[in-house]
């Protein structure tokens, strides 16, 4: 179990960081949502993985799991979709106003951006 | 009295709420934000009158370790009065320009901005910080592109994805954090942290070392400096000077986690962070004064002076001393201001370019460059005595590179005002355009007058942080654990 988590966790990093070294803004979205992936796992394993418990008080369970990084994974989760939503918009203002989805600022920059 | 802690996180949310819902005119929306601003400046003052011992709000009422609780003290509220006068200087510049008409949303964003760094500046618990950071950078984001343009949008993205990055890694570090403590409360990491058993103090060290480089991507310190010019020249002037207390934000987190959660008498860091964060400074402030004599426009110029003087900034903070620290607060206080005035000049001078603003940008030059009549020799001077010990090395570099981001000004200013020929007079030019940046001088003149009292009150901020004692003691953990 830990094995397998910690698998997940190396492949989804180094596939984001990978991802995210690339020239186009779209490969570097996807590299970012990645890499957001492994670490909302990672902060799940950091309450420690105990299968079949509960994290809430009930009756009949036996023991319990860390409740806390659950709530942290869930704040995280929902930080780090609105974080990509508003990459995503800004990549596509981007491409639709300079015709390129370069990550790199190439042109020295114009007086346009004053506008 | 405690509520009032939670006011300056309340109070610019209700607000911007408010302009969402209302949809008033613009002049509405400016006297509706401008009222905030003030009352956020009368908030902090009040906080801060009050912060001699280090008070707290628990959310909820629940207790320390388990609910999540806010901090006043000495330095919370200094960063909260800082960015109040602030926000309040750059809404008067937006108001008597009238850049605030080139989008929408312009105040709904600065609220929201100054919502979140009020958040950062007050909250005790790590993930807290985490939680306010991205409140801040959110509205960051919106208010960088404001106006449009390419090359905004553009550096815009690399803006976006590069703090993204450092939100990852923040998590990891927190997740790491958590796992080998069981806490994220600062006081009870703090509490925690010493008895912490030896096999775990290497995961630790990694955790702390991941912390500091979150804090230094938000500081601008290299290697982690690449967002900052890019952001800072391209995006609009009056919102970059706003954005010179972001950079602050992460010189704050660095002072009160290498304080009060990894101090230097911590066995399993021990000197680590600061024998990482001191050449990493050296190398900001000399970069950022190299940038600074290669820039050729005004805007990517400030940007760099910006990066020289976080640099000077993070040496004073990374010595970890009372004494260091003291001066460090105070070039901060400095460096927030000087960089807000040149960057509201950058805005001034492409349709003005009169005796008065050619005057302003004397004056902001020399408080930059840290020559002796403003505040900012004052702070040099404030930080080189602090570091006595190592002075050869850092005296050398801190005087060269004065030498350097002097020069670079000298000659952008000379090839603006004496060389260019005048701009076309439009009828855009506001009468009042120049009233924001000439109080942020006056703020400067009186930073440097008032240097006495404001020292003593800073030094005092200084031993309260290096004595963490009472911050631990407010959140009642001894107590309540």
């Amino acid at each position: 179990m830990e094995l397998l988590v910690a698998i997940a966790i190396g492949t989804l990093t180094s596939s984001g960081v990978y991802l995210m070294l690339r020239q186009r803004s779209f490969p570097v979205i996807l590299g970012l949502s990645l890499l957001s992936y492994a670490v909302n796992l990672f902060i799940f394993a950091a309450g420690r993985l105990a299968p079949d418990l509960p994290p809430i008080i009930s009756k009949t369970a036996l023991g319990y799991t860390d409740p806390l990084p659950q709530a942290l994974v869930l704040t995280a989760i929902v930080i780090s979709f609105g974080m990509t939503a508003v990459l995503v918009i800004m990549a596509i203002g981007a491409y639709l106003t300079s015709g390129a989805d370069d990550v790199a600022l190439t042109q020295a920059p114009t007086d346009e951006g004053q506008a | 009295m405690s509520n009032l802690i939670i006011a300056p996180i309340i109070l610019p949310a209700v607000l911007a709420g408010l302009l969402v819902i209302l949809r008033p005119s613009i002049g509405l929306q400016r006297v509706i934000s401008g009222a905030g601003a003030l009352a956020l400046c009368v908030i902090a003052v009040m906080l801060a009158a009050q912060a001699d011992t280090p008070r707290a709000y628990f959310l909820g009422n629940w207790p320390a370790p388990f609910g999540i609780a806010l901090m006043s003290d000495r330095l919370s509220s200094l960063m909260l009065m800082l960015t109040a006068a602030l926000g309040l200087l750059v809404l008067i510049h937006v108001a008597s320009t009238g850049w605030d008409r080139s989008g929408k949303h312009f105040h709904t964003l600065f609220l929201f901005q100054l919502m979140g760094l009020n958040g950062a500046f007050l909250t005790a618990d790590a993930f807290n910080l985490f939680v306010f950071f991205e409140v801040l950078l959110i509205a960051s984001y919106g208010l960088m592109v404001h106006g449009g343009g390419r090359d905004r949008l553009r550096a815009g993205v690399q803006y976006v994805a590069f703090n993204l990055l450092g939100s990852s890694l923040f998590l990891i570090a927190l997740a790491t954090i958590y796992a080998v403590t069981g806490t994220l409360n600062m006081a009870d990491l703090a509490v925690k942290l010493p008895e912490l058993p030896a096999g775990d103090s290497a995961l630790l060290r990694v955790a702390a070392v991941l912390v500091m480089m979150v804090f230094a991507i938000k500081a601008a310190m290299v290697p982690l400096q690449f967002w900052l010019p890019a952001t800072y020249a391209n995006a609009p002037a009056p919102v970059a000077a706003l954005f010179a207390v972001m950079t602050k934000v992460g010189a704050y987190a660095l002072i009160r986690f290498g304080t009060l959660v990894f101090p230097t008498d911590l066995a399993a860091t021990g000197t680590l962070i600061q024998d990482l964060l001191q050449p990493a400074a050296i190398i900001t402030m000399v970069i950022g004064a190299i940038g600074v004599l290669g820039s050729r426009e005004l805007p990517r110029l400030v940007a760099f002076s910006a990066l020289g003087s976080m640099g000077l900034l993070l040496i004073a903070v990374s010595a970890f001393t009372p004494q260091a620290t003291a001066a460090a607060l105070y070039y901060l206080i400095h460096s927030t201001l000087a960089m807000a005035a040149l960057f509201l000049l950058s805005d001034l001078v492409p349709n003005r370019r009169d005796g008065l603003t050619a005057a302003l940008f004397m004056a902001a030059a020399v408080a930059m460059a840290g020559m002796p009549p403003l505040s900012g020799f004052v702070g040099k001077l404030l930080i080189m005595d602090a570091l006595r010990a190592s002075a050869p090395l850092i005296w050398t570099l801190i005087l060269l590179s004065s030498l350097l981001t002097m020069l670079g000004l000298a000659r952008i200013g000379s090839g603006l005002f004496w060389k260019a020929e005048a701009p076309r007079p439009s009828d855009s030019i506001a009468p009042f355009a120049p009233v924001a940046t000439a109080l942020c001088l006056s703020a400067l003149l009186a930073l440097t007058l008032g240097a006495g009292p404001i020292l003593t009150w800073l030094e005092a901020t200084a031993q309260n942080l290096h004595a963490p004692a009472a911050y631990i003691a407010a959140l009642s953990l001894g107590a309540g654990g």
